[in-house]
């Protein structure tokens, strides 16, 4: 079995890293709501939840950090420059890498921007 | 203690135009001097950017009109355009989600030595005092606050959705129907200042605010005490036209048979900076007014016109409600 999965052209891929942003997001919000709203449910510390959040943290971290550099990868490593706009095969194919790419490294932030809350804040109010 | 301050009141009135005319920007509480730093810094970073972006602009197009390398102009695009904007937005997100904790102090277990309860409604404030191992007082209109202690505030409403800000105390907070917000004040300079409804509210969405009154917490503590037993002047003779033309169905005026509570509490009227709800300069003339033309001072107000009411009356009245201090 292969570790790093191998190059396919699916336009899918584009948009793995925003779906994990979207999941991350999901995660740490709706976790933290159900958790101030009803304390009792899940019987667990405010500490549990920041440390559920650093967990999700990291794991969507890594996909996004794995998607782009399948992406860097699909690009060529960045051998070629954009833009990428030639009616070939070869450079809608740089183009989709180059595009995931940027799309990741914004996904990348967009991840540490929904968890830095919760480095700060140690509880909730009801 | 009570005339003399609204003499000191009327003063700090006469000085600052409208009470609390104040802003954002002339912070006399801890939260709004934290806003104020807030907003200074955010302020000079935008400023140094862009400085330093027109300056690069200038630069490119006056002096320095050589074309880039394409490798040299991708390394400006990524450390200018990329690296740079998301470590520094990363750190001011940083700088104001570190400011937050300070903002929600009744968040840990110590409870504020006062808890003040207000309740927005269409378009008054209704105000109930709640200090620790006394029973509670009842207001409205006004919020009075000693200086350097924390005050917790409940913030509710009994209609719509109001909000519920003091510009040179604190930020703002919602009061939204069915919940309890929670805000935390603490005032660093006396003084008036007017809060006005944030949120609108309906037809007289300007016309609904308040004053606060931030005092020295041993005045504060005299002035709760006498805002906690009836009104010197409630045994005085206008209380009788006042319960007499059905005034007491509506409002409470501690001392008398006025036990309604479907408008605001009248108990102390004499002694607040304002009436009308922080639209109308306390005179035994705007009482008198508002009596008569209530729709006409503020539209939408559930206060019916009393204009059919011999005159002399209304200003009997209108006395004897100046007299409660």
């Amino acid at each position: 079995m292969r570790l790093i999965p191998k190059e396919i052209e699916t336009l899918w891929t584009l948009f793995t890293a925003p779906v994990v942003w979207v999941a991350h997001f999901l995660v740490c919000y709706i976790g933290a709501a159900i958790y101030c709203a009803k304390p009792e449910l899940v019987g667990l510390s405010f500490s549990a939840v920041r440390a559920g959040i650093a967990a999700a943290t990291v794991i969507a971290l890594s996909l996004i950090a794995l998607s782009a550099w399948l992406a860097w990868r699909q690009w060529g490593f960045g051998t070629d420059d954009p833009p990428h706009d030639d009616p070939t095969r070869r450079d809608r194919t740089l183009f989709q890498g180059f595009a995931t790419l940027l799309l990741s490294g914004l996904s990348f932030i967009a991840v540490i921007f929904t968890a830095m809350p919760a480095l700060f804040l140690t509880e909730c109010i009801r | 203690m009570g005339q003399h301050f609204s003499l000191s009141a009327a003063s700090l009135l006469l000085a600052s135009g409208y009470p609390g005319a104040r802003s954002v920007l002339e912070p006399a509480g801890e939260e709004a001097q934290q806003i104020a730093v807030l907003f200074w810094v955010m302020l000079s970073g935008g400023a140094v950017i862009w400085l330093g972006v027109v300056g690069l602009l200038l630069h490119s197009a006056l002096f320095n009109r050589r074309r880039l390398a394409e490798k040299s102009a991708s390394s400006i695009i990524l450390w200018g355009g990329v690296v740079f904007p998301s470590v520094t937005l990363c750190a001011l997100l940083a700088y104001a989600l570190w400011l937050m904790p300070g903002l929600r102090p009744f968040a840990q277990a110590s409870s504020a030595a006062l808890r003040i309860e207000v309740t927005g409604r269409q378009f008054w404030w209704e105000v109930v005092y709640r200090p620790s191992q006394r029973p509670p007082v009842a207001s409205a209109n006004e919020i009075r606050l000693p200086v350097g202690e924390r005050v917790e505030l409940s913030l509710k409403s009994a209609d719509v959705i109001h909000s519920f800000w003091i510009p040179p105390l604190g930020g703002k907070m919602d009061m939204i129907p069915g919940r309890t917000n929670r805000l935390s004040l603490m005032a660093t300079k006396p003084g008036i200042f007017r809060g006005p409804c944030t949120e609108y509210c309906g037809t007289s969405h300007a016309l609904m605010a308040f004053s606060a009154v931030a005092m020295e917490p041993e005045a504060f503590r005299s002035w709760l005490a006498a805002q906690a037993i009836p009104a010197e002047g409630a045994g005085a003779s206008g209380g009788a036209l006042f319960l007499r033309h059905g005034c007491g169905s509506c409002h409470f005026v501690a001392g008398t048979d006025a036990r309604g509570l479907i408008g605001p509490d009248l108990s102390h009227l004499g002694s607040r900076v304002t009436v009308g709800a922080g639209i109308l300069p306390n005179t035994e003339d705007a009482v008198a007014r508002f009596i008569a033309r209530p729709d006409l001072i503020k539209p939408g107000s559930r206060m019916p016109a009393f204009d059919m009411l011999p005159p002399d009356d209304i200003r009997a009245i209108a006395a004897w409600l100046r007299g409660l201090q």
